[in-house]
């Protein structure tokens, strides 16, 4: 079908760029999906301007995945006459449309995009949002110190090298001249400093930037002196370079991950607008403007926003989103339903009890807000020290000159501030962590930022949640029990069970795997019960424990053949495949603790993979946040490991929380990084690796120590020349980045990582 | 005027030429999708209606 539509409008260009063009599963979208859309409320939250005869939409498009992609969504002015262009950002993937709104309408863009596989991902969020503003401060500032800084080296080396006194006029033109220049480094490239180290005294802290930015400043009031006197030509390249280095450092390190998202909270997972049901009809309301006693039309794989009660239909709701309970609940008339479930059957409508604020997922959230008190970084504390050894050799120094040379105080203690800028340290902290977040990002680990290896060094008990993390969902293990099926009854059993598209059907299907499956008459799905049919003139039925009047504590369907029972499969999770040696790995240096929201079915097997590890089972959302905190109120530091929203709560809490995703273009909840699921037997590695990290930059800090002891040897007796600092500054920091460099490839190789 | 100060001006506005097109290139958002441009490239451009 999508070929039919590419082809009629001679896109078939698409199939040639790519070797696997298109994503193969696709969601059947329902008809009146994005009705919403035609709603003017709703619209003009929705897009970003509108004249009288254009308007322009961005798009978020998770589907977005090849060049193949970009070509066809650039062309799909051809789909639609209507759009204007289209432009999409790739690694944002957003598509960002302008369309003549007279030739078509917001609603026709949405469906055309679904119609070819990219279904436009609106959400709460995209109501709600604040724009967020980037910062492209922080590249033009380096650039602009770059330049000053080379121009200020060039012009520097008259200086360094002696002028003959016949060209007296020419030094000081090259001194005036370097004094501009500096100018917009002091005043504009050097601000994200003085700004950090301002917020930092403010909060009666000192941070790593309130040195740096003493630093700066005396440099440049000393070397203003200089030249305004004509006693020397100042330190203006030294005082332009640190700042080039460590702006080049911090871009580095604040190098994000556009494509991913750290901090989803329930309004990215909801929908915009629901449908309301008022005398019979179907409205289409945005989700804020929802009320109780509403009454809402909830559709196959649409979401439940907001705790109700059913007034309509059956449901069969998916809580995995919530509980981590992987089976859907079936639910009938009269019975609670909470927000965050999917319903997986037919259409059910719902009266509304609570608000969409105030239903039990949202207040996963809101209950635990300000509880961001992360410990500082380590450079931070060290440079409180910093500062104080720094000061009290410039009193020492100065007091000292002021009894033997009077002259002397001001050069020599000047210079110790010039010399003594924690600037290596602030550099080898920022290039080595920029440096190990690309290597474990080209290993599809996604810290959140720097502060995250740090936390990560510091971590001794890890929580694994088990549904989706430690288990493969797209993966069931089965096994039978009862009767033992000739192989007439498992061709008839699969034929049965491949008419259904319900996972457990499916995997009965894809267990029994037979090829020539006879026909099926009379097939009847009953949602929430199971499936039945005549194959070959027998009845045959599959259903839930309930229909053999069972009730049984893991996942199975109960076989019927001519209303008897014959026998039952059963199905458990199944591990990945690394699970076990990863736990072992683990179990050597860490708790482990694993907390499940599913039933106990699994727990002896679990527990024969992890010997004395914590196993506990039936754990709702806030009792995974509430074991995260005791263990925290024991003193540990807690690694949290959990894949979907049911462990938001609990990854918020912990020191560290990575959220698992089976494919990095999914959803995850927030968090503090985000690992790709096939990654994650390397997690030991990983974590060796952070601690590596530390290591490296203490050393280099070490490094950064000599030199600056060497500086002070000149410093201290007021005979620091500008020609010694121009030496010492660029090639101690050269020195730092290549060191860092060299040491993070090294550790990273040495430790065998797969990339 | 030395012949030093003539080359220094012009050394300086050269690379000031170079600074602006690099703040211009950041301004206009170059950076922030450096996939799109190099893919987009390759595509055959046909004719618009």
């Amino acid at each position: 079908m999508v070929y039919e539509i590419i082809n009629s409008s001679g896109l078939c260009n698409y199939y040639n760029l790519n070797e696997t063009p298109g994503v193969a599963q696709r969601v059947e979208v329902r008809k009146d999906k994005f009705a919403y859309l035609e709603n003017k409320n709703i619209r003009d939250q929705i897009i970003q301007f509108k004249n009288d005869r254009q308007t322009r939409v961005s798009f978020f498009l998770p589907q977005i995945h090849c060049s193949s992609c970009l070509y066809l969504l650039e062309n799909i002015h051809r789909l639609d006459a209507g759009i204007i262009s289209c432009r999409i950002n790739f690694p944002a993937k957003k598509a960002e449309i302008v369309f003549d709104h007279s030739r078509t309408s917001l609603r026709n863009i949405a469906e055309t995009l679904t119609s070819i596989g990219y279904e436009p991902y609106i959400s709460l969020k995209d109501i709600n949002r604040s724009k967020p503003a980037i910062n492209k401060n922080l590249l033009v500032q380096l650039g602009v110190a770059g330049f000053c800084f080379s121009n200020i080296m060039l012009m520097s080396f008259p200086e360094y090298l002696g002028v003959d006194e016949t060209e007296e006029s020419i030094r000081g033109i090259f001194r005036w001249a370097n004094f501009f220049l500096s100018l917009p480094v002091f005043f504009y490239s050097a601000w994200p400093f003085y700004e950090s180290s301002w917020k930092s005294l403010k909060h009666r802290f000192l941070n790593i930037d309130a040195p740096v930015a003493l630093a700066i400043i005396i440099t440049f009031i000393r070397s203003v002196w200089e030249v305004f006197s004509g006693e020397g030509g100042g330190y203006f390249d030294s005082m332009t370079g640190i700042v080039f280095f460590m702006l080049a450092g911090r871009v580095l390190q604040d190098k994000t991950h556009k494509q991913l998202s750290f901090d989803r909270d329930f309004t990215s997972y909801f929908p915009v607008a629901v449908s309301v049901m008022k005398n019979g009809e179907e409205n289409p309301i945005m989700l804020p403007e929802v009320k109780v006693n509403d009454t809402l039309l909830i559709h196959s794989q649409e979401l439940v926003p907001a705790d109700g009660i059913i007034v309509k239909g059956r449901a069969l709701i998916d809580y995995s989103f919530v509980t981590g309970e992987s089976l859907p609940e079936a639910k009938g008339i009269g019975e609670l339903v909470y927000a965050g479930g999917k319903q997986v059957g037919g259409p059910i409508e719902v009266m509304v009890i609570k608000e969409v604020n105030n239903s039990y997922l949202t207040s996963l959230w809101n209950g635990q807000d300000d509880q961001e008190e992360k410990t500082r970084s380590f450079v931070h504390r060290v440079s409180k020290y910093f500062t104080l050894v720094v000061f009290t050799i410039a009193l020492i120094t100065g007091l000292y000159w002021w009894q033997h040379d009077v002259a002397k105080v001001w050069p020599a203690v000047t210079a110790i501030f010039i010399i003594a800028c924690p600037c290596a340290l602030l550099l080898s902290n920022s290039f080595t962590n920029g440096h190990i977040l690309r290597i474990l990002s080209r290993n599809k680990l996604f810290l959140k930022n720097a502060q995250v290896i740090e936390d990560i060094t510091g971590v001794n008990h890890i929580v694994f949640d088990k549904t989706g993390t430690l288990t493969n969902p797209s993966e069931q293990e089965i096994s039978y029990e009862g009767a033992p099926l000739t192989a007439m009854q498992k061709r008839q059993v699969a034929a049965l069970a491949s008419c259904s598209v319900h996972p457990l059907s499916r995997a009965i299907a894809g267990w029994l795997n037979i090829t020539d499956k006879p026909a099926v008459q009379g097939f009847k799905e009953i949602t929430g019960t199971g499936i039945e049919g005549f194959v070959e003139d027998n009845w045959i039925k599959i259903g839930a424990a309930t229909d053999a009047g069972k009730a049984d504590s893991s996942a199975t369907a109960y076989v019927f053949f001519e209303n008897r029972v014959t026998g039952k499969f059963i199905f458990c999770n199944r591990y990945r495949h690394f699970v076990p040696s990863l736990l072992k790995e683990l179990g050597k240096r860490f708790k482990i603790s694993v907390i499940s929201g599913d039933n106990e079915a699994e727990k002896a097997n679990l527990e024969k993979m992890l010997s004395g590890a914590t196993v506990l089972f039936h754990q709702k959302p806030a009792d995974k946040l509430k074991y995260i905190e005791k263990l925290q109120s024991r003193g540990d530091k807690v690694m949290m490991i959990g894949d979907g929203l049911n462990d938001a709560g609990a990854l918020k809490q912990s020191n560290t929380g990575i959220a698992v995703s089976e494919n990095t273009n999914t959803f995850t909840p927030a968090s503090d990084a985000i690992i790709d699921a096939d990654q994650l037997r390397w997690l030991p590695r990983f974590i060796r690796l952070c601690h590596i990290n530390k290591r490296i930059i203490i050393a280099s800090f070490i490094y950064s120590i000599v030199y600056n002891v060497v500086g002070l040897y000149f410093a201290v007796q007021g005979t620091l020349s500008p020609l010694i600092a121009a030496i010492l500054m660029p090639s101690s920091s050269i020195g730092i980045v290549l060191l860092t460099y060299a040491a993070s490839n090294w550790s990273a190789r040495r430790l065998k990582l797969p990339d | 005027m030395s012949v030093i100060i003539i080359l220094l001006l012009v050394s300086i506005s050269v690379a000031g030429l170079f600074l602006a097109a690099f703040i211009w290139s950041v301004k206009s958002g170059q950076y922030e999708d450096d996939y799109s441009p190099s893919s987009r490239i390759l595509f055959e451009e046909e004719n618009r209606k």
